[in-house]
């Protein structure tokens, strides 16, 4: 039985652009989240990918409310954040916290260890006298891999991947419901990496944790999630269980980012069908008409694709949800791809003409050890 | 128990040879990286022989610094003021006082010309900056109006030069000693208030701020407890280098007849002053109050720059 933690409904966020020396005026916004509907499941790791500057970062603050949203709900466990007095919602705020991807610049080098653990709980009253609060710091260091006398010691004191030990120590010291780990991996190199992607399974496995972790390396998100909902210019295309959506990628822009993946086996490597993606993302400040992905879509069929948004909508069975007008049509090979916009390469000698491949993908094609 | 007790104890040994350490904060680490630089010592020397001047200055000085004991001898009008001797090693001034012991006594004034005028200016100016800063940080659209007031305040000040706002203040009060700290204390203000506003801003945007905030800490306390902190060692640099610019300043107020119109307390700006109209007979009148000026403010000078480095997180290993 699978309990909703988290109901995001149409959720936007514009920030609007800024004109002007004396009167500002608003000449447009930066759609950075765009109508993005999602569920996560207590006790669930729910995967957000997506190509740098496609709002999946804003899609968490904005449901942490760090980043006011300019529309839509949030709903946490029964209560409505959007709306929230900013009393109660600074006290809610202990039930869910974020991890950051720079794990230096988010603790203040001014503060030693232990005062960086003690703020949250000072905050929300929690822990009573200072030797029961010291007790629970202890506690929440040991749970990391920290030792002892990390205590006294200063952010810069550290290494990287001791830093991000600390900033999950600050997270999981409250006893949150919810974490939002905002690439939480991808300042650390490879080894570390795998190191800091257990500790977080361990976590959530001691203390129930739920996540919702934005990545834009696949391997990682892969590995960590249940559900993952990959992002393309401030909205999901595409969502689905891990298994299925490595398995059977639905949505062009899913495909694509699947071909970038290198595969070990050298032989099939070489055979596989690479989908290059031409152009660059355009901009969110003024975004394609209809599917946002028509303009680089090598599937995109005339009309519909320009004229009509497509939302996420139940194919097959269970819940692998697609935002395509024509996703059975693709995958059943009734609708092929076309060169006319974007190209299709079969080896990978045509690979130097393409230019703007999708940078996302390719960034770590090695993933974590694990 | 399991796997991870077993890591974390490996973790524990690996590290436990720095076990007895305790953590080195910035503010200390600083303050080591200025004691092993060289230029930052002999800016630190220099202070202290002009701090120790400035508070020994009345009782070492050999005369007394008001008393007219070269009457007899000195006849200004015609140009004959003696020079050195072994009973006044510096010589007279114009009017037959003891050139060493008003300058030794001196000191003691443009020190405290120097301190006080950037107190105020740094007082001023960071209650501004910092109340403009936390709230253009945090404040949203109420603190970015708040902000926006108090800044184009401080642009006004900013945009009349310096001399004439100071020469304008003196007018308006009358010349005198606190004339002179206000007047040059009042035109460090906006430095200091931009300084400390941009450093919060700029603060209120890190990724620790927002992880405060998403802990749930109050936004004052943000403010306070982290903002602030952090952008405070661009200002601490700013006011050892004004202390510098404060004495030529206050100087030079002086010397345009702005300061202390009576010449019975010594003060080196106003040394210097009187000494201009006998440059010719005895040019030394006015060269050994401006070397006391500049090799003060040269002082603190070294000691602003080195703190400098020492304080850039830039520069920070």
């Amino acid at each position: 039985m699978t309990e909703t933690l988290v109901e995001v409904d149409d959720l936007k966020v514009h920030f609007p652009i800024k004109r002007g020396v004396f009167l500002d005026r608003v000449v447009g916004h930066v759609k950075a989240v765009d109508g993005v509907d999602l569920r996560i499941n207590k006790g669930e790791t729910y995967g957000l990918v997506g190509e740098s500057g496609c709002g999946k970062s804003t899609l968490g603050r904005a449901l942490l409310q760090l980043t006011p949203p300019t529309g839509g709900r949030v709903n946490f466990d029964g209560t409505e954040l959007t709306t929230l007095p900013a009393k109660q919602l600074r006290s809610m705020r202990r039930r869910m916290q974020m991890i950051f991807q720079d794990p230096m610049s988010s603790l203040d080098p001014r503060q030693n260890v232990e005062s960086i653990l003690t703020e949250g709980l000072q905050a929300h009253g929690l822990g009573g006298d200072r030797t029961e609060r010291r007790k629970i710091i202890a506690k929440s260091l040991d749970a990391v891999g920290l030792p002892q006398w990390a205590l006294s010691r200063y952010p810069h004191e550290f290494s990287g991947g001791q830093r991000q030990r600390i900033g999950i120590a600050r997270a999981v010291v409250l006893n949150p419901d919810l974490i939002v780990a905002d690439e939480p991996v991808s300042a650390l190199d490879v080894s570390i990496q795998a190191q800091v992607i257990n500790l977080l399974e361990d976590l959530q496995e001691e203390l129930g944790l739920t996540y919702l972790v934005i990545a834009h390396d696949l391997a990682v998100v892969k590995h960590i999630s249940d559900t993952v909902g990959v992002m393309y210019l401030g909205a999901l295309v595409e969502e689905a269980s891990s298994d299925d959506l490595y398995r059977q990628p639905l949505h062009p822009y899913t495909r694509a980012l699947m071909s970038a993946v290198p595969v070990p086996d050298p032989e099939i490597e070489d055979r596989r069908e690479r989908i290059l993606l031409a152009g660059d993302l355009p901009s969110p400040a003024n975004p394609p008409t209809g599917c946002r992905f028509h303009t680089r879509c090598p599937w995109a069929q005339p009309t519909r694709c320009r004229d009509e948004r497509p939302g996420l909508r139940i194919i097959g069975t269970g819940t692998h949800r697609v935002a395509c007008h024509w996703a059975e049509q693709i995958e059943s090979g009734e609708i092929r791809s076309h060169a006319v916009k974007a190209e299709l390469i079969a080896d990978g000698a045509g690979a130097r003409d393409a230019h703007g491949a999708l940078e996302t993908a390719l960034e770590t094609p090695g993933g974590p050890v694990v | 128990m399991s796997t991870k007790t077993d890591k974390i104890d490996r973790l524990g040994e690996l590290t436990a040879a720095k076990q007895d350490e305790h953590g080195v904060s910035l503010w200390t680490e600083a303050f080591r990286r200025v004691r092993r630089n060289p230029t930052a010592l002999v800016g630190i020397a220099i202070l202290v022989i002009f701090v120790l001047v400035a508070i020994i200055g009345p009782w070492v000085a050999p005369y007394s610094p008001t008393d007219f004991i070269g009457k007899g001898e000195v006849r200004s009008g015609q140009g004959i003021i003696p020079g050195p001797s072994a009973e006044h090693w510096l010589g007279y001034d114009h009017q037959g006082r003891d050139e060493l012991s008003r300058l030794l006594v001196g000191a003691r004034q443009t020190l405290l010309v120097g301190i006080i005028s950037t107190l105020i200016g740094l007082t001023i100016g960071a209650l501004v900056g910092g109340i403009a800063g936390a709230a253009a940080g945090l404040g949203g659209r109420v603190g970015r109006a708040v902000d926006s007031v108090l800044m184009r305040i401080v642009d006004m000040l900013l945009a009349l030069p310096s001399l004439l706002l100071a020469v304008s203040i003196a007018a308006l009060l009358g010349a005198s000693l606190t004339t002179v700290m206000i007047a040059v204390g009042v035109v460090s203000v906006p430095i200091f208030a931009r300084l400390l506003r941009g450093a919060m801003v700029a603060q209120a945007n890190s990724d620790y701020v927002l992880a405060a905030t998403s802990l749930g800490v109050k936004r004052t306390k943000i403010a306070i407890g982290h903002i602030l902190p952090n952008s405070l060692a661009p200002v601490i640099v700013q006011a050892t280098l004004t202390l510098a610019t404060a004495i030529i300043e206050a100087a030079a107020l002086s010397f345009l007849g702005l300061g202390n119109p009576d010449s019975a307390t010594p003060e080196w700006g106003l040394m210097l002053a009187e000494a201009q109209r006998f440059l010719d007979i005895r040019p030394g009148l006015a060269i050994y109050p401006a070397l006391g000026i500049i090799i003060t403010a040269l002082g603190f000078t070294l000691l602003g720059e080195a703190m400098r480095e020492a304080l850039d997180p830039k520069l920070r290993k």
